[in-house]
């Protein structure tokens, strides 16, 4: 399978290229003040969070190598997930592809409802999985309605939004446009919020207790992600924090989880460093409020028909590329986005995915085909303060560096003509690979520059793609003597 | 519904077999790279993170850290537990509480709070109808100040400690080790788990927290140490 | 000790001040330093950009430009950092068993500036007078890339006559990342915007850095809003001898 084929329906959202889409986003006053608070507010708590525990290094050591184990014997883990998850009453389906996946899901949906329902219901907890796949809209197409219940997801669906951050899908939102969106939209989906809702963080969260507990204790089936699934026990884990997590994977009949197959670990013991690594990278708490584990089925607690699926959905064309495989060792903790100055400034819509920020531009290029989305790896200054995150040493600088290289080749291969900046880079190398041409640049350069500018040896502005640089930065104009002709004047000929 | 196969439903569904055959043998090639003698184990897993120093009290850690969360702990000797509960209940209201089979009986003998059962299972809209429920605890983590529930003798299915408002557990001391690897070694994994830290919260308007959204809105911890020279935190 | 200058074609072509600077430096405390007059580029930009087979001549020019100095020493954290991270991996990738051996042979010399100045000559105070007020932006290949740590910071407070001012938020990037900043104009400026700002609000008359690259973006943008902030590179103070005879 090529990289380019039949990646539609995965991951990517299709929005302009990243530059053009950063610029929208640039200029939204509100979003900028959300996301400024938003990420240096996560920063430092957890910067509290990772640095309290002696030895977080050899926990990020320990996590990186059990994701490294885990992709190099992928196969093994997957059949020995299966074998443990059927032994304990689960049923466990594999998905292709997002297609694939989706009718999955829908066929289970239908089956659960019985025969005589007239109006399909699931409820769901936050999974990125499910987002990447578009299930929401394949079920609705499918007359199943899907009701999110995670606070963020629930004002996204409510706000016809699309989440902007892997652990706060609604940071771009403030209180008083929340408020809105509860007050205005809550009403056509179940029950209305109170009409003397404030934008008191409390009340809205009251307002949100309300609206969904009908659901929960209605709904026949519930459909999840998961955060981890030990091969060796068949034990899956959602973390999560308001307990709508606990609600889905409690009081359904039918439970479904869809489930990336990298999400898998070796053995429940692995848990234990995942466990540590991901509440302190995410939210900065020590733990969060609730962590299930579950194991098939348990009679009389809890869904008695459970099933799980096991989506590929390009992952395996991810596992294929030895640089870019340790993207698939993230576990969505989101640690990348809140230190990434780009990410701070452009929110997460701009990146066209449901993988934002720096993961998002190592993954999404990956998921979808590095044609599609092209403009991602360049989204980055190559900081490196992602890479210092990442609770599990995923070195994203490296990836979107190699990435880079596969976009300049794919351009290259698909056109007859060089693009105009391969022709500049070309030229560039030529200049830099001879001392002597560089000597006679640097004179044209000295002599451009003064016909340029510049006034005090600044230049203003810059022609044709330079431009963008030069319309808010001065740029030096070449000295006259360039450092290689002081030395042979003054060095050599001394 | 076991086999995972086909069940003629929606006719334009690829054969399972066919997925999981696809997928299977899309991972075996990319993987290609890996020496085909390489095992599992010959990928190093360095465990020394293992070196947890197992703090001195680790009682009292467990209650600062309990406390940060801010739920409520009251830590107290094995004969004042009953008293103890009785005076949770009564501060928080708690007029109707369930409580699961295997609950010890001598930890409700000062409460007048109405006790429900749960044989047989209490409807969701009967146990999302009372005020609170009581249980212990299979272990707690000293070090991130969780509590872990199996289900089992004293704790109840999974739902009794969800749905309804206020959740007070009694932990014992020793039930507490330092940190979480411990804590997993103790656990049995086909129990349904669940690790409870704090009340139920969210962060998700402008990062403000706010305790209780699906979950308890309240927690308390009953921390009965058999000697509690300590003062309570 | 045959020491070995990498200037890199940025102060070599915009900067030539700071390659003057790490010479009179270096001289200064006793050395003789080279300039082999075929090297030209690390190749960062191409690298970093995705031209990795237009970055593999510069690779072989380095490796054969430097062979056999017993220490190369450049005044960027940046390029130091390319040729310590990468020039083994392009070369590995794309070059022969001779450009391996040629760029092993070379890669463990190279120094940073400060790397050279406090781990192998082992000076803190270099004996520079600079009497002004000076802030320092640690760059982030000087943070994540060389892992300078303090080292420039130790030289600096050596400073006679310094008035170094720490800068607020001073390990935010500056939003420069090459030709991100080209690419991503608009980004770039954004998070340009907001170190200009922690600048500003020093006090500080002197931006210094180990990376001409980053202050040139810096810079440019001080420039532009008539701040009165001037960018020198860190070599530049540690050379300075003002006021002095």
């Amino acid at each position: 399978m090529t990289e380019d084929t039949d990646h539609d329906g995965r991951v990517w959202l299709g929005t302009p290229a990243f530059p053009e889409a950063a610029r929208t986003a640039l200029a939204d006053t509100r979003l900028r003040h959300n996301l400024r608070h938003a990420t240096t507010t996560i920063r430092t708590k957890r910067l509290d969070a990772t640095g309290e525990v002696p030895h977080w290094e050899e926990l990020r050591e320990a996590g990186a190598a059990i994701k490294r184990r885990t992709a190099r014997h992928l196969a093994t883990y997957l059949e020995q997930l299966e074998a443990s998850v059927t032994a304990a009453g689960g049923t466990v389906h594999w998905a292709a592809d997002a297609t694939d996946a989706n009718r999955i899901v829908a066929r289970l949906v239908r089956a659960a409802g019985g025969p005589d329902t007239e109006r399909h219901e699931v409820v769901k907890v936050k999974s990125m999985a499910t987002q990447e796949i578009g299930l929401n809209e394949a079920l609705a197409a499918a007359g199943i309605t899907a009701y999110e219940t995670d606070l963020a997801e629930l004002i996204v669906q409510l706000g016809e939004d699309r989440p902007s951050h892997i652990l706060v899908p609604a940071i771009h939102r403030n209180r008083a446009e929340i408020r809105e969106i509860f007050a205005e939209r809550m009403g056509e989906w179940g029950r209305a919020a109170p009409d003397d809702l404030t934008d008191d963080p409390k009340a809205l969260a009251e307002a949100a207790r309300l609206h969904l507990r009908e659901k929960f204790l209605t709904t026949r089936v519930a459909i999840s992600g998961a955060n981890f699934a030990a091969a060796d026990t068949g034990t899956i884990a959602v973390v999560e924090s308001e307990g709508n997590g606990r609600m889905c994977l409690t009081l359904p009949e039918t439970l479904i989880t869809v489930m990336g197959i990298e999400k898998v670990v070796p053995t429940f013991t692995d848990l234990e460093v995942f466990l540590q690594l991901l509440p302190r990278s995410s939210t900065g708490e020590r733990m969060n409020p609730y962590t299930s584990l579950w194991t098939g089925v348990t009679p009389g607690d809890g869904p008695q028909d459970f099933h799980l699926i096991l989506l590929d959905n390009g992952r395996t064309d991810v596992l294929k590329d030895t640089v870019g495989r340790q993207a698939l060792a993230c576990i969505r903790c989101s640690a990348c986005l809140n230190v990434c100055p780009v990410y701070e400034r452009t929110g997460g819509h701009a990146y066209g995915s449901v993988y934002p920020g720096p993961i998002g531009a190592v993954l999404t290029p990956q998921l979808a085909g590095v044609r599609r989305a092209a403009s991602l790896p360049f989204a980055s200054t190559l900081c490196g303060a992602c890479y210092e995150a990442c609770p599990v040493k995923i070195d994203i600088p490296e990836i979107l560096v190699h990435l880079r290289a596969k976009a300049v080749e794919a351009k290259r291969d698909g056109r007859a003509l060089p693009t105009p900046e391969a022709l500049a880079m070309k030229a560039a190398a030529t200049v830099l690979d001879s001392p002597g041409l560089l000597a006679v640049a640097q004179r044209a350069g000295a002599a451009g520059g003064r016909l340029l500018g510049g006034r005090g040896g600044r230049i203003r502005r810059l022609p044709g793609p330079l431009a963008g640089w030069s319309a808010t930065r001065d740029t030096p104009a070449p000295p006259r003597e360039s450092f290689r002709t002081w030395w042979r004047a003054h060095r050599e000929e001394r | 519904m076991r086999s995972g196969g086909t069940d003629g439903g929606a006719g334009e569904d690829r054969p399972a077999t066919d997925s999981r055959s696809a997928v299977l043998a899309r991972v075996r090639t990319a993987v290609s790279d890996v020496p085909s003698d390489e095992t599992p184990d010959d990928v190093p897993v360095p465990r020394t993170y293992r070196r947890t120093v197992a703090p001195g009290d680790t009682v009292g850690l467990f209650a600062a850290r309990v406390a940060d969360y801010r739920a409520t702990v009251v830590r107290c000797a094995p004969e004042d537990v009953a008293g103890t509960v009785a005076a949770l209940l009564e501060r928080r209201g708690a007029r109707r509480v369930v409580v699961p089979e295997g609950f010890p009986p001598e930890f409700l003998t000062r409460t007048d709070a109405d006790l429900v059962g749960d044989r047989p299972p209490l409807s969701v809209r009967r146990l999302a109808s009372v005020d609170g429920t009581l249980t212990t605890a299979t272990v707690a983590v000293a070090e991130t100040g969780t509590i872990v529930l199996d289900t089992g003798p004293g704790q109840g299915r999974r739902a009794l400690s969800l749905l309804p408002d206020y959740h007070l557990c009694v932990v014992r001391a020793e039930q507490i080790v330092p940190d979480v690897p411990e804590a997993l070694a103790r656990l049995e994994p086909h129990r349904p788990l669940t690790f409870i830290s704090g009340p139920s919260a969210t962060s998700d308007i402008e990062l403000q927290r706010v305790e209780g959204v699906h979950g308890p809105r309240t927690l308390d911890v009953v921390l009965v140490v058999a000697d509690t020279s300590g003062a309570n935190p | 000790m045959r020491i070995g200058l990498f200037i890199t074609c940025l102060n070599d072509t915009l900067f030539p001040g700071t390659g003057r600077a790490v010479v009179t430096l270096l001289e200064r405390l006793g050395h003789t330093v080279e300039f082999p007059r075929e090297q030209s580029c690390c190749a960062q930009m191409h690298f970093n950009t995705g031209y990795r087979p237009e970055s593999l001549p510069m690779v072989a020019r380095f490796a054969r430009a430097f062979a056999g100095y017993d220490a190369i020493v450049t005044p960027s954290a940046s390029c130091a950092a390319m040729i310590r991270d990468n020039h083994p991996v392009l070369a590995e990738q794309l070059g022969d068993a001779a450009l391996r051996d040629a760029v092993a042979a070379v890669v463990p010399a190279v120094h940073e500036l400060t790397e050279f100045l406090v781990d192998v000559l082992g000076v803190t105070d270099v004996g520079a007078v600079f009497p002004h007020r000076v802030t320092y932006h640690p760059t982030c290949h000087s943070l994540r890339g060389v892992r300078l740590g303090d080292r420039p910071l130790r030289l600096l407070r050596a400073v006679r006559g310094i008035d170094l001012v720490d800068l607020p938020a001073a390990e935010a990037c500056c939003g420069f990342g090459g030709t991100f900043a080209v690419k991503n104009a608009d980004t770039s400026t954004a998070i340009l915007a907001d170190k200009m700002t922690t600048v500003l609000s020093t006090g500080a008359e002197v931006l210094c850095a180990a990376d001409n690259s980053c202050l040139m973006h810096i810079g440019g943008g001080l420039s532009r809003w008539n701040s009165g902030v001037r960018t020198l590179h860190l070599a530049e103070i540690l050379a300075a001898t003002e006021g002095t005879r």
